[in-house]
């Protein structure tokens, strides 16, 4: 049974970042909000509890940020990621509008670390929450119960019913029960759908089964997939998504952060047949990160596995969990099921086509490399000699996915050439407006945030 | 020390230090953050470093039902609570009492008994005001070998602490460093200076920052005072009864109103926590004790304004029984946390 209720004036679908954005701007400005969050209470905030940081164009020191970062250096980093696959113009509103979010973020409760000492130098660049994401989103949560948002956990939207050029009405369930709302404005803010493996495998092939999701299990695209079926215009490559490699003991879903591995250029990787497949020194890691998801998806099984040595345990982020150890090869070969043999006859080639290692230097690209093998490993290669030796698995874990709804500069969403006039969309679920391919270190969060305020805005000026 | 509350911590921490985001929050994380694995000695004193403020908890991603489970204060907590049971000298009196309210209760209660059978069989003859009910002489005897047996305990406890955890050599200026983040209770401020997240998930506030520092602070203006009076009655030929208007009651009344003020405060914000984030089993021990504590601020103050009635000798024994149990528990209840929390705070300055 469907039973209509008491009628907001708008509902935000989705409850991370840009949702929350979007309602308090919107409360702020008179209106009566209604968030839609599908997860229940504890999971609340999509991937932005497992996100760090903002990425924010600055003239001159602004919150926690030194020196500056001017809109041209910044749209150049974001040039470099995409390969020039972004919309210039939406890309620079972004980027521009940056400026006066750390502020407003700040004002709303958002605290930022000082500074920071760990392995990333982007004190220039990046505002570290403090806490993380989970922080921010609990701090955007009581901002907005105060100003009388109303908030429904595992309230999982199912239908918005396009009528002409407007959505009529908003289906969900909660408790088990249908329920219908009939607001004036509507804002999409739930995310990719990377979450639905079947929609993913779809999209990638069977090898996509084995990926393991990095965030929450509730970005299942339920919302995206209903909007675009019913024409809305999209964006972005649907075979697309942001996939780094990642310990390969994750949990399917929710690993967050700490799945990540800083080891690779220390190591050399092989696949289970014991065969390196990729230049593991090609870059310092951070830039490289993300390549590594492709290179493994591509491998059999899409699994990888990393040898070190013991001279270079301590060089990388401590991980989450431990590295399988072993005095020798053969005995590491056995630990990880790798053919043992291959393993020792690949550790051989690559140790005889190592060379004076006198240059190494773990944090800057220092030239030693291999001669002789292929694929050459051409930063920091050292021979793996030293006992214990360590490994660990890889797998591809996916961040977010690029297909999305397509918005113009008032985060507004179209049908054909014409846009709908109660509907706006913010956050991942129209990052592909900007972000074609690639990544750009707390670039999500400035979107979520950015786009999420001009929703908000106009969401409120529709309904008001 | 209990292997599974330590293996525990050392799986939270291990978690902790392969994600970092709690970096600004206290000491606790760039301690933790500058090692790579930990030994028991690492862990009690990132379990005595933690104030149990909670901010990396609400913080947290990984907290159930994230199958990581985690839930650093109370990890921390357990671990702390152990290490004091542990550390304590004897250490059958901190078995006893750490974790448990009915002994801690019992022990109040012979105090009493005590310093009733004292007042009766001590009693001084023409002695004047208190010392009508005991005599000088009396309760320095009964007082002074209880406040010097909790100093002796808790110096050998803390030179445990100080082995256990490997610190390096003292020096004053790690003291005075340590000093001042206990002066104004940095740690209990978020890192952001919006305080704890204590009593209500994760608001941040000052309150328990504030009720604590009534606590100390009243508790030190007690100390204080009668530091003071002692001096008074020894070197000056000064002894009681004092005047409103001189220091040792200025500093008494203002510091036991603190205490008491502070106590009440500290047990409604403990009943109002959420107790998972604490040390469970301790629950009743802490409250009783802070209840114990509270007791000898109000004992004291309604002595000082009872002094002239007939209720006088009944609060003058309930007081000084109060003080007595409060004095000879110390290092077996909450009261040594500040002890090893300076401690801790000395050898992170170390660091």
């Amino acid at each position: 049974m469907t039973r209509t209720e008491d009628t907001p004036d708008i509902v935000v679908i989705g409850g991370g970042n840009a949702a929350l954005c979007a309602a308090i701007t919107a409360a702020e400005a008179g209106a009566r909000v209604l968030i839609l969050e599908s997860a229940p209470k504890p999971y609340r905030g999509g991937n932005s509890r497992h996100t760090r940081n903002f990425r924010c164009m600055h003239h001159g020191p602004l919150g926690p940020l030194v020196d500056s970062y001017t809109e041209e250096e910044y749209l150049a980093d974001l040039l470099k990621v995409t390969g020039g696959k972004t919309d210039e113009h939406l890309a620079r509103l972004a980027i521009r509008t940056s400026e006066d979010c750390l502020p407003w973020m700040e004002a709303h409760g958002v605290r930022f670390q000082p500074s920071l000492s760990g392995t990333l130098s982007l004190a220039r660049t990046n505002a570290f929450f403090l806490g993380g994401g989970k922080g921010l989103v609990n701090a955007y949560y009581r901002t907005a119960e105060r100003l009388g948002v109303q908030v429904r956990y595992e309230a999982a939207v199912t239908h918005l019913d396009l009528d002409d050029n407007r959505i009529a009405f908003v289906d969900y369930t909660q408790n088990g029960e249908t329920r219908r709302v009939t607001p004036k404005s509507v804002v999409v803010a739930s995310g990719g759908f990377q979450a639905d493996t079947d929609w993913l495998a779809r999209a990638w092939g069977p090898a996509a089964k084995n990926f393991l999701i990095r965030g929450t299990p509730y970005n299942r695209g339920v919302v995206l997939a209903d909007l675009l079926h019913q024409g809305i215009e999209q964006v972005g490559d649907p075979t697309q998504c942001h996939a780094v490699a990642i310990d390969g003991r994750a949990p399917k879903f929710d690993g967050g952060i700490v799945t990540r591995l800083d080891c690779v250029p220390f190591s050399i990787v092989v696949n289970k047949d014991a065969r390196r497949f990729y230049d593991e020194g090609e870059d310092v890691w951070p830039k490289r990160y993300a390549i590594w998801g492709r290179l493994v998806a591509a491998q059999p099984d899409q699994v990888g596995y990393v040898i070190i040595d013991a001279k270079s345990l301590n060089l990388f982020m401590p991980s989450v969990f431990p590295p399988i150890k072993a005095d020798t090869l053969e005995e590491l070969a056995q630990k990880m099921e790798l053919p043992a043999d291959a393993l020792a006859q690949t550790v051989a080639e690559f140790n005889a086509a190592c060379g004076d290692t006198s240059a190494f230097h773990p944090t800057e690209l220092d030239g030693v490399s291999t001669t002789g093998i292929t694929p050459p490993k051409t930063n920091w290669a050292r021979p793996i000699t030293e006992p214990p030796f360590y490994g660990y698995s890889l797998r591809t874990g996916v961040t977010f996915t690029y297909l999305g709804l397509k918005v113009d500069e008032n985060a507004q969403c179209a049908i054909g050439n014409r846009p709908v006039t109660n509907l706006w969309a913010a956050g991942e679920t129209m990052a592909g407006s900007i972000l074609g391919q690639g990544y750009l270190a707390g670039f999500g969060m400035t979107i979520g945030t950015v786009f999420g305020r001009i929703a908000g805005k106009e969401a409120a000026a529709h309904a008001n | 020390m209990q292997t599974d509350l330590l293996q525990e911590a050392r799986r939270q921490a291990e978690i902790c230090n392969a994600c970092r985001y709690c970096e600004g929050y206290c000491s606790v994380f760039p301690a933790l953050h500058a090692e790579r694995a930990f030994s028991d000695g690492d862990l009690t004193q990132l379990a005595n470093l933690c104030h149990n403020c909670r901010g990396c908890y609400y913080a947290c991603q990984y907290t159930a039902p994230h199958e990581f489970d985690l839930n650093l204060p109370q990890a921390l907590a357990n671990v702390r609570q152990d290490s004091w049971e542990d550390l304590a000298f004897p250490q059958a009196a901190g078995r006893a009492f750490q974790k448990n309210g009915v002994a801690i209760a019992v022990a109040t209660v012979i105090g009493f008994a005590l310093l009733f059978w004292a007042a009766r069989a001590l009693a001084a003859q023409g002695g004047e005001g208190f010392y009508a009910v005991l005599s000088h002489n009396a309760m320095v005897a009964i007082f002074l070998p209880a406040f010097l047996f909790p100093l002796v305990s808790i110096a050998i406890s803390l030179r445990r602490y100080w082995q256990r955890v490997g610190a390096g050599p003292f020096r004053t200026a790690h003291l005075v460093k340590a000093l001042k983040q206990a002066g104004n209770m940095k740690n209990l401020k978020g890192g952001h200076g919006d305080g704890c997240n204590f009593e209500d998930e994760d608001r941040f506030s000052h309150t328990r920052r504030m009720a604590h520092q009534a606590v100390m602070y009243g508790f030190l203006l007690c100390f204080a005072s009668t530091s003071v009076a002692t001096v008074m009655h020894y070197a000056l030929d000064m002894p009681a009864p004092y005047g409103i208007f001189s220091l040792p009651k200025l500093l008494g009344i203002s510091g036991g109103l603190l205490m008491v003020l502070g106590c009440a405060e500290m047990i409604r914000l403990k009943l109002r926590s959420d107790r998972a984030l604490g040390a469970t089993q301790a629950f009743g021990g802490e409250v009783a004790f802070v209840g114990l504590l509270g007791f000898v601020g109000l004992s004291g103050l309604l002595l000082y304004a009872l002094g002239q009635t007939g209720a006088m000798p009944l609060l003058l024994v309930l007081h000084l029984g109060a003080v007595l149990a409060f004095f000879l528990l110390t290092p077996f209840t909450k009261m040594a946390h500040g002890f090893y929390r300076l401690t801790a705070l000395v050898v992170d300055a170390q660091r």
